[in-house]
């Protein structure tokens, strides 16, 4: 990890002094080394290794800081431009926002490519480096297992040298990753301008040791009325603090349903049981087709609510009736789901045949 | 029963349509009497449940009578809602709450100015009628008024038949721009203020759009007033009104509670975010 | 100092619950929650912290505190009763106590609220001393001693037995009414609780932030802090979610909703973040456009604010349970010391 956090550093900065990029996107740390933040550098000085981290922490998917930095950026071009013209000078000659520099693990590349197609993002304003993952850690996998009072987290390799004050302990990485790297898709970014990846995989190496699948289907041979009682007994220890649909690549709503006074839906807490299920179900619906599998909802609920099964029950049927699909494989795709074909498109009579329920 | 947050239920026995999107209100108490004692300043929490509850500037003065009246402009879900609300429709109502202009005390015996905006009349429009009850205790009083156009000057009918032609009482209305029918002065609120040149010997009480404040004030303070001279009061989202659902606080202040009311000295004292 | 066997506690707990509610921390669902106790449950005694707060306890997420029924165009206010008074809360750990206290400066100043009052007024609170804190642990930043924390009652387990002091006349009370399940401590015990909370005090003098101070905050800092640029890059990462606010046991902001059930309407008041984009929006707009100022508003509220009108009394007990569940690691540690509260 040193190495490729040194090499990401040096391009950063480069870039940075060379003037073709105006800002980078990438991760800092605080007082445990696993306490990663995403963060916005403007300075060459202030990427020192350190400050900027690339640890096996870093699971956050800066796709989504994407949306809002570049919007602020333009926002604050277009008021120095109002500005400008207030003032009688030419607003043409107001410099624009220049580029954003982000470094996308593989996985983010999925959503960074959703957005393109999707419009949220421009382009022409990102230069995306991806980075080498080997796959991100689950701090609260490691506190379960044992390590409490951790005052350093050492990656060696396949393994972590997590410090505490109560000793010492080692962890083997593949038994604390996070879900969706242990579900994860390859190791291939799907866009970037450029790549750092010291020592590449072999072609088609790198995928997870789990079947991304295996959760939906364990739901699927549940009975209506045992599935009914997972669902229950998850969704009810939602606490409504929206992190999923806040960390969520694909909710890019400027105003959100469940925000909305005139929705009728609107809510902060629980009125009633159903509402939990509700938010949750709607959301579900609301990126089926677009979800890339990025796995962040999971990740970022303080309930620990696998709440990425509800997309992969989206995901898994899509591909059953529409054929295998990816959402984020490429830009400019068209999602089965809004792309009706009258000649191959399955009719709601053949979803019943195929066993849909 | 929390006391606080539980309404009573009251009765619209009057509707005044004031402007286009201005409409006032009487409520009283379904069973006669009083709902609440209330001083000039004070807020209500009005609502009709199920849409929703919002903190309004109670516009009539105690010296009118039982009654509570309310001029509330339409501009979101709840004042749409109370707009579409007919004589003998039940709403509820909670209050008196937040602190009341210090009309008893640091108001007594001073000239009075009021400065007001749009809706911005409606927290004064107490005040008003209370010192004109009280015509004794006040010397002169200034009324500077301003609106958009002439449709929008709220209570225009009650300031020229009734304020006006009372001795002492000047009032000057305005509006932004020139329109058939008006004869009166046109130009914005400060720009008049500044014109009409007022000696600061005056306890100035001003309530408008945040701009029209700005202005205002700054204009104030250039013919001499000190900050300690001028009252506005403060306008931000509230639910409980009791200074607790944090919703208003600025500060170390919570505008419900500390507020409505504020000194422009107390407000220099506030972080800007209102 | 009264002693029970950790064999029998759950004597205790079914004595207490034939009279009062009981909830204390018991391992549901795969986590640790406090919960009603029932006959079968099992005191969490080695869980340090639960994932929510008890706050909920006095302060629930949700809670009905008026019905409307309309009839025609006339409203009919039905009035919901208070709640029950008067609940036993066992295991609660020192930052939680003062969290208690935090809470009681907000919601017993006039006027009071009847709600939380009912709930909180007879209530019994039975802390239970820490001596294995995690790194996100700062409580001692707060002036807590968490080897020893305040309450009503509070407890210690030294090997096989749970000791009980007594800290107020309530706590005495409680613990006369279940005088035949305690025996009494013997002189040694008190050595040997001693000796816990000496050797708790080793670890917490080690933890990572057992430096962290609050130096630089308090009631008079508004002017100083509030335009600081920092808040800028402090804010960039935040989500915008609510987690930090409802895993907070201070956290008190609320809002006030109907929901219509077809036969009547409940008013309910259910927590609310002012980390929220809609928390402070009106008809005109909003005073906290950007996450910036929802950000800043969040910590000068606990670290300012707060203290400016309580006291001094900051509204952070140091849980460090934001500093656990934020999804992206911001959380009030950073703040503190991006703005120099760190004596190292």
């Amino acid at each position: 990890m040193q190495e490729i956090t040194g090499l990401m550093v040096k391009r950063a900065k480069e870039l940075l002094e060379a003037g073709e990029v105006q800002r980078v996107i990438g991760w800092t740390t605080g007082d445990f080394c696993y306490d990663v933040t995403p963060a916005v550098f403007t300075k060459a000085e202030d990427l020192e290794e350190g400050k900027f981290v690339y640890n096996s922490f870093c699971g956050s998917n800066l796709s989504k800081y994407l949306i809002q930095t570049l919007r602020n950026d333009i926002n604050a071009v277009n008021t120095a431009k109002a500005m400008a013209a207030r003032k009688g000078e030419n607003p043409d000659d107001i410099p624009g926002p220049g580029k954003t520099l982000v470094f996308l693990k593989p996985c983010d590349t999925y959503s960074f490519n959703q957005l393109l197609t999707e419009h949220r993002i421009d382009k022409s304003l990102v230069y995306v480096i991806g980075v080498a993952c080997r796959g991100m850690a689950d701090i609260e996998k490691i506190k379960l297992m044992g390590a409490s009072g951790i005052t350093k987290v050492i990656d060696a390799g396949d393994k972590l040298e997590v410090k505490t004050i109560y000793g010492d302990k080692s962890f083997d990485k593949k038994d604390v990753l996070l879900e969706k790297c242990a579900c994860c898709k390859g190791k291939e970014h799907k866009y970037a301008d450029e790549v750092i990846d010291p020592e590449p995989l072999p072609e088609g190496e790198g995928k997870g040791p789990m079947d991304r699948m295996a959760g939906v289907t364990m739901l699927e041979e549940m009975t209506a009325e045992e599935r009914y009682a997972f669902w229950n007994d998850q969704l009810s220890r939602c606490i409504k603090c929206y992190a999923c649909r806040n960390a969520c690549p694909a909710c890019t709503c400027m105003k959100c349903v469940f925000d909305n006074p005139r929705s009728g839906v609107d809510s902060k807490a629980n009125v009633t049981e159903f509402e939990e299920k509700m938010y949750h179900i709607i959301r579900a619906f609301h990126v089926a087709g677009r979800c890339t599998d990025c796995g962040e909802c999971s990740r970022v609920c303080p309930q620990g609510i696998p709440l990425h099964l509800l997309n992969r029950k989206f995901i898994k049927d899509i591909n059953e009736f529409y054929g295998d699909y990816q959402a984020g494989e490429a830009e400019g795709q068209r999602a089965p789901l809004v792309n009706f074909d009258a000649e191959n498109d399955v009719e709601p009579s053949i979803v019943n045949e195929k066993g849909g329920n | 029963m929390s006391e606080a947050l539980v309404p009573h239920v009251a009765i619209v026995t009057e509707i005044r349509t004031e402007t286009p999107d201005v409409k006032t209100f009487r409520l009283e108490a379904k069973d006669g009497g009083k709902l609440f004692e209330h001083m000039p300043g004070q807020c209500a929490m009005l609502s009709i449940p199920g849409i929703g509850e919002g903190m309004f500037s109670i516009t009539s003065s105690p010296t009118q009578g039982d009654f509570k009246e309310c001029s509330i402009k339409r501009c979101g879900l709840l004042t749409e809602a109370l707009h579409a609300l007919e004589v003998g429709d039940e709403i509820t109502i909670r209050g008196p709450l937040g602190k009341p202009f210090p009309v008893d005390t640091e108001f007594k015996g001073k000239n009075l100015l009021f400065i007001a905006g749009g809706i911005g009349v409606a927290p004064l429009h107490s005040v008003i009628n209370y010192c004109r009850a009280h015509r004794e205790d006040y010397g002169t009083i200034d009324i500077l008024y301003g609106s958009r156009s002439m449709d929008d000057l709220v209570d225009f009918k009650e300031m020229k038949e009734e304020w006006e032609p009372e001795d002492g009482l000047n009032l000057y209305l305005t509006i932004d721009r020139p329109q058939e029918g008006w004869e009166g002065h046109v130009d914005f609120v400060p720009t008049y203020l500044k014109e009409l040149a007022f000696a600061p010997d005056k306890v100035a009480i001003i309530c408008g759009p945040p701009i029209m404040i700005k202005f205002v004030l700054a204009n104030l303070l250039e013919m001499g007033f000190e900050k300690t001279q001028v009252y506005t009061t403060l306008e931000l989202k509230m639910k409980c009104g009791i200074g607790k659902c944090g919703r208003c606080n600025i500060g170390t202040k919570y505008v419900c509670k500390d507020g409505p009311v504020f000194r422009f000295d107390e407000i220099d004292e506030l972080p800007n975010e209102y | 100092m009264k002693k029970i066997a950790l064999s029998k506690l759950n004597e205790l707990f079914a004595a207490i619950a034939k009279d009062t509610e009981l909830h204390l921390p018991v391992n549901f669902k795969g986590e640790t929650v406090f919960k009603k106790w029932t006959e079968g449950d099992n005191y969490a005694k080695d869980s340090l912290k639960t994932v929510k707060s008890p706050k909920d306890l006095f302060f629930p997420q949700n809670e009905n505190i008026s019905n409307f029924r309309k009839e025609g165009n006339k409203f009919i206010i039905d009035p919901v009763e208070l709640p029950k008074s008067g609940i036993v809360v066992f295991g609660v750990r020192g930052c939680d106590e003062q969290s208690f206290r935090v809470l009681d400066n907000v919601f017993l100043a006039e006027p009071v609220d009847t709600f939380y009052e009912a709930r909180r007024k007879n209530s019994v609170i039975i802390t239970a001393a820490c001596t294995k804190p995690s790194e996100s642990c700062f409580c001692k930043t707060f002036g807590i001693d968490p080897t020893d924390p305040a309450g009503d009652v509070t407890t210690w387990i030294v090997d096989d037995n749970m000791f009980f002091a007594v800290k107020t006349e309530k706590g005495e009370a409680f613990l006369a009414k279940y005088a035949d399940i305690f025996t009494e401590a013997e002189e040694d015990d008190t050595y040997r609780v001693e000796n816990v909370k000496y050797l708790a005090n080793q670890i917490f003098a080690k933890l990572p932030l057992a430096d962290l101070t609050t130096e630089g905050w308090g009631g008079d800092k508004t002017d100083e802090k509030f335009d600081d640029p920092k808040w800028q890059d402090l804010s960039t990462a935040c989500l915008g979610c609510g987690t930090c606010t409802f895993v907070c046991p201070t956290c008190q902001c609320y809002d006030i909703r109907d929901y219509n059930t077809g036969n009547q309407i409940q008013r309910s008041r259910c927590w609310d973040s002012c980390m929220y984009k809609d928390f402070t929006m009106c008809a005109h707009g909003t005073a906290r456009p950007t996450q910036k100022e929802r950000y800043r508003q969040r910590f000068m509220h606990k670290l300012v604010y707060y203290p400016a009108n309580n006291d001094g009394m900051f509204s952070c007990v140091g849980c460090g349970r934001c500093v656990d569940k934020c999804p992206v690691q911001t959380n009030i540690v950073k703040v503190i010391k991006a703005f120099g509260g760190d004596k190292k």
